[in-house]
């Protein structure tokens, strides 16, 4: 159960190697977390993961979970509710993809879209009906500013990313009422190796603070989080920008 | 039976979850409820004033009992009363005061039923005298998880693992409880300051055994040398002589005032260290420094916060928490090094309450034990409180104290055992008597009761 502090007792990661979950996990684990379940893509870094975590204390599990295989997600994530209530199940998969590149290769530019938007709209919808079902719990999304208005730049990644907010946005208001809570979260450019090799943008932030935005959104059952929390100003500015402005922008 | 799915909460408005919410109107629709409960199983609730979330039940039931509320037999002769346990102890004053009698304990609300009182064995000021509410509770009818209705006599393990039980023995349907004869409703009241701590502590030891009542406000936020200081009152029912001529003609008057409820949708932080130490300040201030023998009506006594329904409201959207312990006599080092940590982080805690407790009570779960208890609300949103009450817990639990379950919405799961020796009885009498586990809550599914 999830305390008066929001704080989960069992934590599904979906997307079990992600830098920015295994750091939120870390701290959930030196608060209440005693089991943990890392779903992805079989591999040594997800078995290394769960070793890690295990150090700290947790039950850690691993399941085979893949974005883009959407009809496995109703049995894959079925057996780990099965096993017992999921307090928080953190949604953490995505692919940055390589802009240039799949701009001249659409089927690496639907690969994108489907591992961060219908990838999610799947794994997301499964989760939170057995969310519902137990009557308690909380869905992290991470999403990105990059969803809030898309750039020239990486506009592939961007759109998927507005596509999986609005959507998270939706479930959360569809669950109102039923012991659910969704709460998108907003990074900035957070320093993982998703964005390695990238040049460093201005307010970058750390895994270890994007988990604890986190836990600070779950203790004020917040809906949004943006980390840093500045962006949530800087976005609205840029939100309203004109399209000339905006499209000359250095962001 | 009609059910209707909503999310539920404690007093403290904190943690939500979803259950089919049933109100029981007859003993046979109780039963029928317990034994339809499917595979989240359900527990009863009262007046919800719990603060946390032990009359919850994600996915499965709720059973409202106070739907449930006859009061059946009063014998004025004796002094007990036989009701259901969907009654509120605010009806029994109502009922009971005019004829004399009071009930044997109070909480800080009169808003609790029976089954609540017996559920978390609930205690009052007048616990260094007369014991929890279930010490005076002489039998009760349980429905436990077979669907069956059994009448449970004090002395045996069936009723001392209720009492304090928290629901998760199966659903109270009517209580016998012995009442306490009063000639008025009115509180003689002897009020004192004392300037820190150890100042409370001395005069509480001195003399609290004159006093059938006794409570100690805290300033929680007084720093150095007035960490600590507090207002006492103390008192006991006002015999008839004591009342001037004119209210002699109508002794046993009951008529309590409230407040307009407080709204809803307030937003957070209205309490904060300004406004809370300026209310604190006041309170100590407007105390008089020693006076005995005021008269004052029986809710301002014991229930003044009943005044204003919903303030919990007041609280914000991320509500908040109480905290309460217990810390046996000869630990007050212990009690003295928590008022420091709780005062150096300035909580904006205007509800400190501290209370000497007289002997354990039977249930295996109750909460009282000889010693010194703590009562605080506290913003749930407040920076850093999550860490600060895990750290108070572990200077509790290495004093051989223990945290109310009835207040707690947060505590680690791995210190009960050590708080509560005879969890591992309460265990074993459950998975024998409910061994499919149809009465769950959420609490018990945080803390593995
Ligand atoms: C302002 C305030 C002041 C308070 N002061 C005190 C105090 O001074 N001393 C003290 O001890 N407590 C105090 N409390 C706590 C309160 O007395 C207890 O939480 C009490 O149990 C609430 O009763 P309820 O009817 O609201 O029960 P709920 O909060 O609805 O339920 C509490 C527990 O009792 C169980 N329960 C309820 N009905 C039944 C039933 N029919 N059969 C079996 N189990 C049942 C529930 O399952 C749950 O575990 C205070 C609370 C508030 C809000
Ligand atoms: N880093 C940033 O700047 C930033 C900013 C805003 C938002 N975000 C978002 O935050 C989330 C986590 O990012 P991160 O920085 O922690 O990146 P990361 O370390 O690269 O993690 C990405 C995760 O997605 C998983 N994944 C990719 N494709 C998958 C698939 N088909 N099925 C299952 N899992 C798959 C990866 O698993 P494998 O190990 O199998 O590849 C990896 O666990 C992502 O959604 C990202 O878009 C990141």
């Amino acid at each position: 159960m999830q305390d008066a502090f929001g704080l989960p007792q069992s934590l599904l990661v979906l997307g079990g190697t992600s830098e920015i979950a295994l750091a939120t996990a870390r701290r959930l684990i030196a608060r209440r977390t005693r089991t943990v379940w890392l779903a992805g893509r079989p591999s040594a870094a997800l078995e290394s993961a769960a070793a890690e975590l295990r150090a700290l204390g947790a039950g850690v599990r691993t399941v085979a979970f893949d974005a883009l295989d959407p009809d496995s997600h109703e049995t894959v994530l079925g057996k780990v509710f099965a096993e017992g209530d999921i307090d928080l199940v953190l949604l953490a998969f995505g692919v940055l993809g390589d802009q240039a590149h799949d701009e001249r290769a659409p089927t690496a530019a639907v690969r994108v879209a489907q591992t961060n938007y219908t990838g999610a709209v799947s794994a997301g919808l499964v989760s939170a009906r057995a969310l519902q079902t137990q009557g308690h719990g909380a869905l992290v999304v991470l999403s990105s500013v990059a969803g809030e208005r898309a750039r020239r730049a990486n506009f592939i990644y961007g759109s998927s990313k507005a596509g999986l907010d609005a959507f998270a946005q939706g479930l959360g208001d569809a669950l109102q009422g039923t012991g659910v809570h969704v709460m998108v979260v907003r990074p900035g450019f957070v320093r993982t190796r998703m964005t390695a090799g990238l040049p460093k943008a201005p307010l970058a932030t750390t895994p270890e603070e994007v988990a604890a935005a986190v836990e600070l959104g779950l203790r004020r059952r917040s809906e949004v989080v943006w980390v840093p929390g500045v962006l949530r100003v800087v976005m609205a500015a840029l939100r309203h920008a004109p399209r000339g402005v905006f499209r000359r922008l250095p962001v | 039976m009609p059910a209707e799915t909503v999310s539920v909460t404690g007093w403290g408005r904190t943690a939500p979850s979803a259950a089919r919410l049933i109100r029981p109107r007859t003993y046979e629709e109780a039963v029928a409820a317990v034994r339809d409960c499917g595979v989240r199983g359900g527990i009863p609730r009262g007046l919800g004033r719990a603060y946390g979330d032990a009359a919850q039940n994600a996915g499965g039931a709720v059973w409202d009992m106070t739907g449930l509320d006859r009061i059946h037999v009063v014998d004025v002769a004796d002094g007990t009363v036989l009701c259901d346990a969907g009654v509120s102890l605010h009806r029994l004053m109502e009922v009971l005061l005019p004829l004399g009698w009071f009930v044997p304990v109070t909480p800080g609300t009169r808003y609790v039923t029976v089954g609540g009182a017996i559920g978390a064995d609930i205690h009052g000021k007048n616990h260094h005298v007369g014991g929890s509410f279930a010490r005076h509770v002489l039998s009760f009818e349980l429905l436990t998880a077979d669907g069956t209705i059994r009448t449970v006599a004090p002395g045996t393990p069936l009723f001392d693992a209720t009492a304090g039980g928290m629901g998760l023995t199966g659903v109270i349907l009517t209580a016998t409880v012995r009442l306490q004869p009063v000639e008025t409703s009115l509180m003689a009241v002897d009020t004192e300051r004392a300037t820190d701590l150890d100042d409370l502590m001395a005069r509480l030891t001195a003399t609290d055994h004159r006093h059938r009542y006794s409570v100690a406000w805290i300033d929680l936020l007084a720093r150095g040398a007035a960490t600590g200081r507090a207002v006492l009152t103390r008192g006991d029912h006002a015999p008839l002589d004591a009342l001037p001529a004119r209210a002699r003609s109508a002794p046993l008057a009951f008529r309590p005032s409230r407040l307009p409820p407080a709204p809803a949708g307030l937003p957070g932080g209205l309490l904060n260290r300004a406004t809370v130490g300026l209310f604190n300040e006041l309170w100590y201030r407007r105390a008089p420094r020693a006076r005995t023998g005021e008269l004052q009506p029986l809710p301002a006594f014991f229930h003044p916060l009943d005044g204003v329904p919903h303030w919990n409201r007041v609280y914000g959207r991320s509500g908040l928490v109480q905290y309460q312990f217990v810390v046996g006599h000869g630990h007050e080092d212990t009690l003295r090094r928590i008022v420091d940590r709780i005062s150096a982080h300035r909580c904006p805690s205007f509800l400190a309450v501290l209370k000497r407790f007289g002997e354990a009570d039977p249930g295996w779960l109750s909460f009282p034990r000889p010693g010194w208890t703590l009562a605080l609300d506290i913003p749930a949103a407040l920076p850093g409180l999550g860490a600060l009450l895990d750290a108070l817990d572990e200077e509790v639990a290495a004093a051989g104290g223990r945290v109310y379950l009835a207040k707690d919405s947060r505590l680690r799961p791995e210190l009960l055992t050590a708080m509560y020796p005879r969890l591992a009885d309460f265990r074993a009498l459950r998975a024998e008597l409910d061994p499919r586990g149809a009465l769950v809550s959420d609490l018990a599914r945080r803390l593995a009761l």
